[in-house]
C-alpha cells in the first residue's frame, strides 16, 4: 500500500476514488511513527527510546484501548457514547469500595462491574434504538448519572492496597517479561521490559472486536446500519436491535476497560477518568472512523490510542509542560481530523 | 376533561407545572420540618441586603438563565445542543480575571486594566469560541455535539493554561459587584433580566426569531426561500458563545476569582435541561424563550431544594440526569405514537359502547 504513494498524481486520484478513507488511516499511521520518532530523537537521553517506554504506553492506555473498541462499534452505527468516562470512574469506585467495605473477593466484584455495564448499556441502547432519542442526549444523561452515582458510592479518594485485596493487588502487579530489549540500570543489572495483565486483556479485546467486525453477521450489520439505516432495514436487518446491541457492547467493553484502568491506577475518586470519553472519541476519529457512521475499523482506533499515549508520554517526559497540554493537543488533533473528514465528504459530494 | 386537555396543550404548561411541583415539594418539606409552610416565599433584608430563598434562586439561577437564551436559539436552529458552554464560561472567566489581575496574578486587589476592558475581552473570547463552533457546524456540516465536544475539553484546558494552572484571585469591590449587590439588590438578577429583555426585543421586533425557527424546521426549504441558512446557524452559535461569556464573568465575579476547574461545571446539563423543561423540542424548530427562562429558574429551584435537603453537589447530577431522560422519553416519537394509539383506542371503545347503548 505504501508503494502507491510514490506513483504520479493520477494514481493517487484513482485510489481516493476507490477509498478516500484509506488516506485518512495512512495519515494516522504516518503521524504515529513521526510523533514517536520525534519523541525518540528529542528525549533519547531521558529513556524515551526504550522498549519499556512503548510498553508503558500500552500499560497506561490499556483501559482506553478497550473503551475505544466499544466506542468504534457505536460510532460505526452513526451514534456516539459519551458516558464512557463516567462509567469507568463508577467501575473503579465500585471495585475499590466493594473490596474495601463489603469484603467481596476480586472475581465477584469484577463480575458485578461487568453486570452493571451490561445493564447500563441495555438501558442506553433501548433509549437510542427503540425510543429513537438522540444518542448524544441519552449518553450525556448517562454520563451525569454515572458520575453522580460514583459520588453516591463514596466521595472519598480510595486506593486499593495489598491489605484490602491481595488477589486484585497480585493481578495488577503481575509482570510478564519480554525475553529481549532489556536495558542496563545504574547498577549494571539487566532489566527486561515487562507488561501487565491489562495489556493482555486489551489486546485480546482488540483482536476479538477486529474479527467480530470483519467476519460475524453482527459486525457486518453494524456497518450496514451506519451506512444507511433505511437500506439496512430494507435488507431485512433489525436496525433497532443492532443499535441496542452496539450500545450494550460499548458499555460492556467500557466495564472491561474500567477494570484495566483500575489495575493501572489502583485508586478511585469522583473526578477520575474525566475526559476519557474525549480521548476515546478522538482515538476513534483519528483512526479513520467516520462520525457519520459506516466506515472505520479498530486497527485505526488502535493507532489512535497509540498517538494519544505518545502525546501524553512526550508531555510527561518533558516535565515542564502544563498538565492540560495533552487535552488541548488531543482536541486539536480531533478538530484537524474532523475537518479533514468533512472536506473529503464535500469533495465526494461535488464529484457526484 | 376537555378543559384539562386544553390546559396541558398550552405552550407554557410544562415549565409552569414543573415550577409549581417544585414549590409544592418545598412547602411540604418546610411544613414537615416544623417551619411555617410559607417560609420558602419569605423575602427580607438582612445586613442591608435582599435575602430569602426566592431571591437566592433568582440570583443563583442567573447564569443558567443567560445560558438558556443562547442554548434555546442553538437548539432551535440546528437541532443540536452546544455542550461546550460550561467550558467556554471557564475560559472566558480565566481571560477576564487574568487581564484584570495583570502582573499581580495570581492574587490581585487592584484592577490592572479598567473593568470594561476585562469584560469586553471575555465577551470577545466568547465570540471566538462561538464562531469556532458555529463555523464547524454551519459551514463544514459537522454534527453540532461533536463539533462542540472539541471545545468542551479544550476550552477548560486552555483556561487552565491562561491562568498557569492556578486560581487567579481578583479581590476588588468593583469587580465583585457584577456577581454581588448593587445597593441591596443582587446584580446578577439585573444582568440576566437585561440579557433576556434585549434578546426578546430583538427576536420580537426583527424577523430574526422567525428566521431561526424556519431554518430549524427545514434548512433547505429556508435556503430556497431566500434565507442564508448557514449564516443564521452561525449567528446562533455566536450568540450562544456571547451568552456563555457573560455567564462566565458573572460566575467569576461571584467568587472573585477564576477557578477553571470548577466554573460552569455541569452547567451545560442545566442549560439543556432548561430548554427541554421549557417545552422546546430538542429536535429543533419552533422555540419558546419564555419557557426556557422559566425552565432555567425551575432547574435552579430544584438544585436549591436538593441542597436544602442535604444532597451533596456531587450527587445532584443523578437526579437531573433522570429528569432529562424522562422529559426526552416523553417527547420521543415512538412513545408519543403509543399514547396516541391508546387514546384513539379508548375513544373508539367509548364510541362503540355508545353505539351499542343506542
Amino acid at each position: 500500500m505504501t508503494s502507491t504513494t510514490e506513483k504520479p498524481a493520477g494514481a493517487l486520484k484513482e485510489r481516493r476514488q476507490m477509498n478516500g478513507n484509506t488516506v485518512l488511516l495512512l495519515i494516522t499511521i504516518i503521524l504515529f511513527f513521526v510523533l514517536y520518532a520525534a519523541g525518540c530523537a528529542v528525549y533519547a537521553g531521558k529513556g524515551f527510546a526504550t522498549v519499556q517506554t512503548f510498553l508503558n504506553i500500552l500499560r497506561s492506555k490499556a483501559g482506553l484501548l478497550c473503551v475505544t473498541c466499544g466506542m468504534t462499534c457505536v460510532m460505526l452505527t452513526g451514534g456516539i457514547d459519551i458516558s464512557v468516562g463516567s462509567l469507568v470512574a463508577m467501575d473503579c469506585m465500585l471495585l475499590s469500595y466493594g473490596m474495601a467495605n463489603w469484603g467481596l473477593s476480586a472475581p465477584v466484584m469484577c463480575l458485578m462491574v461487568l453486570g452493571i455495564g451490561v445493564l447500563f448499556g441495555l438501558f442506553q441502547g433501548y433509549c437510542v434504538g427503540y425510543l429513537n432519542i438522540q444518542p448524544f442526549i441519552v449518553t450525556m444523561a448517562g454520563m451525569f448519572f454515572a458520575r453522580g452515582m460514583t459520588a453516591v458510592i463514596s466521595t472519598d479518594q480510595l486506593s486499593i492496597t495489598a491489605d484490602i485485596n491481595q488477589t486484585f493487588y497480585n493481578w495488577a502487579n503481575y509482570r510478564i517479561y519480554l525475553p529481549f530489549g532489556g536495558t542496563l540500570n545504574r547498577k549494571g543489572v539487566m532489566i527486561m521490559p515487562y507488561f501487565g495483565i491489562g495489556v493482555v486483556i486489551s489486546l485480546v479485546v482488540l483482536v476479538v472486536i477486529f474479527l467480530m467486525l470483519r467476519y460475524t453477521k453482527f459486525g457486518r450489520s453494524l456497518y450496514a446500519v451506519g451506512g444507511s439505516e433505511q437500506s439496512a432495514a430494507m435488507m431485512g436487518l433489525n436496525v433497532k436491535k443492532t443499535k441496542l446491541k452496539a450500545y450494550l457492547l460499548s458499555s460492556f467493553l467500557c466495564s472491561i476497560g474500567g477494570i484495566c484502568y483500575c489495575m493501572n491506577t489502583m485508586s478511585a475518586s469522583v473526578s477520575q477518568a474525566t475526559g476519557l470519553e474525549m480521548d476515546a472519541i478522538a482515538s476513534s476519529v483519528i483512526g479513520g472512523t467516520l462520525l457519520t457512521g459506516g466506515v472505520g475499523n479498530v486497527i485505526g482506533s488502535f493507532f489512535g490510542v497509540l498517538i494519544n499515549g505518545t502525546i501524553s508520554t512526550i508531555v510527561q517526559t518533558n516535565g515542564k509542560l502544563a498538565s492540560s497540554w495533552p487535552n488541548i493537543l488531543t482536541a486539536a488533533l480531533l478538530c484537524f481530523f474532523i475537518v479533514l473528514q468533512s472536506i473529503f465528504a464535500l469533495i465526494r459530494e461535488r464529484k457526484k | 376533561m376537555d378543559k384539562l386537555k386544553k390546559l396541558t396543550k398550552m405552550k407554557l404548561f410544562l415549565p409552569v407545572f414543573c415550577m409549581f411541583l417544585v414549590l409544592c415539594v418545598n412547602m411540604i418539606y418546610d411544613a414537615s420540618t416544623g417551619k411555617p409552610f410559607y417560609s420558602f416565599f419569605q423575602v427580607g433584608i438582612t445586613n442591608g441586603l435582599l435575602s430569602g430563598r426566592l431571591v437566592n434562586i433568582l440570583n443563583r439561577g442567573s447564569e443558567v438563565a443567560i445560558l438558556a437564551i443562547g442554548m434555546t436559539l442553538v437548539v432551535s436552529a440546528s437541532a443540536g445542543t452546544d455542550i461546550s458552554v460550561g467550558s467556554v464560561m471557564a475560559l472566558c472567566a480565566a481571560v477576564c480575571c487574568r487581564l484584570l489581575a495583570g502582573a499581580a496574578a495570581p492574587k490581585a486587589t487592584e484592577l490592572a486594566v479598567p473593568l470594561i476592558v476585562g469584560v469586553l475581552a471575555a465577551i470577545g473570547m466568547g465570540c471566538i469560541c462561538g464562531a469556532f463552533n458555529g463555523g464547524l457546524v454551519a459551514y463544514l456540516g459537522i454534527q453540532p455535539m461533536v463539533a462542540t465536544l472539541i471545545l468542551w475539553t479544550a476550552a477548560r484546558a486552555i483556561g487552565l493554561l491562561v491562568c498557569d494552572n492556578l486560581i487567579v484571585y481578583v479581590r476588588n469591590d468593583t469587580f465583585g459587584m457584577i456577581g454581588g449587590f448593587v445597593g441591596f439588590f443582587p446584580t446578577p438578577i439585573i444582568i440576566a433580566a437585561v440579557c433576556i429583555l434585549v434578546v426578546s426585543i430583538v427576536l420580537k421586533k426583527s424577523a430574526m426569531g422567525m428566521y431561526v425557527q424556519s431554518v430549524g424546521i427545514n434548512k433547505s426549504a429556508s435556503r430556497i426561500a431566500g434565507l442564508n441558512s448557514k449564516r443564521m446557524i452561525f449567528i446562533c452559535y455566536l450568540l450562544c458563545g456571547v451568552c456563555a461569556a457573560i455567564a462566565g464573568v458573572v460566575a467569576a465575579s461571584r467568587i472573585t476569582s477564576a477557578d477553571s476547574n470548577n466554573i460552569g461545571l455541569n452547567l451545560e446539563l442545566d442549560a439543556i435541561l432548561a430548554v427541554a423543561i421549557g417545552g422546546n423540542s430538542l429536535g429543533g424548530g419552533k422555540f419558546n424563550l419564555a419557557g426556557s427562562i422559566i425552565g432555567a429558574y425551575t432547574i435552579q429551584a430544584i438544585t436549591t431544594t436538593m441542597y436544602n435537603m442535604g444532597v451533596s453537589s456531587a450527587v445532584a447530577p443523578v437526579f437531573k440526569a433522570v429528569v432529562v431522560i424522562i422529559i426526552v422519553a416523553i417527547q420521543a416519537p415512538p412513545v408519543k405514537a403509543f399514547f396516541r394509539k391508546r387514546s384513539a383506542k379508548r375513544a373508539s371503545l367509548k364510541s362503540g359502547k355508545e353505539a351499542a347503548a343506542a
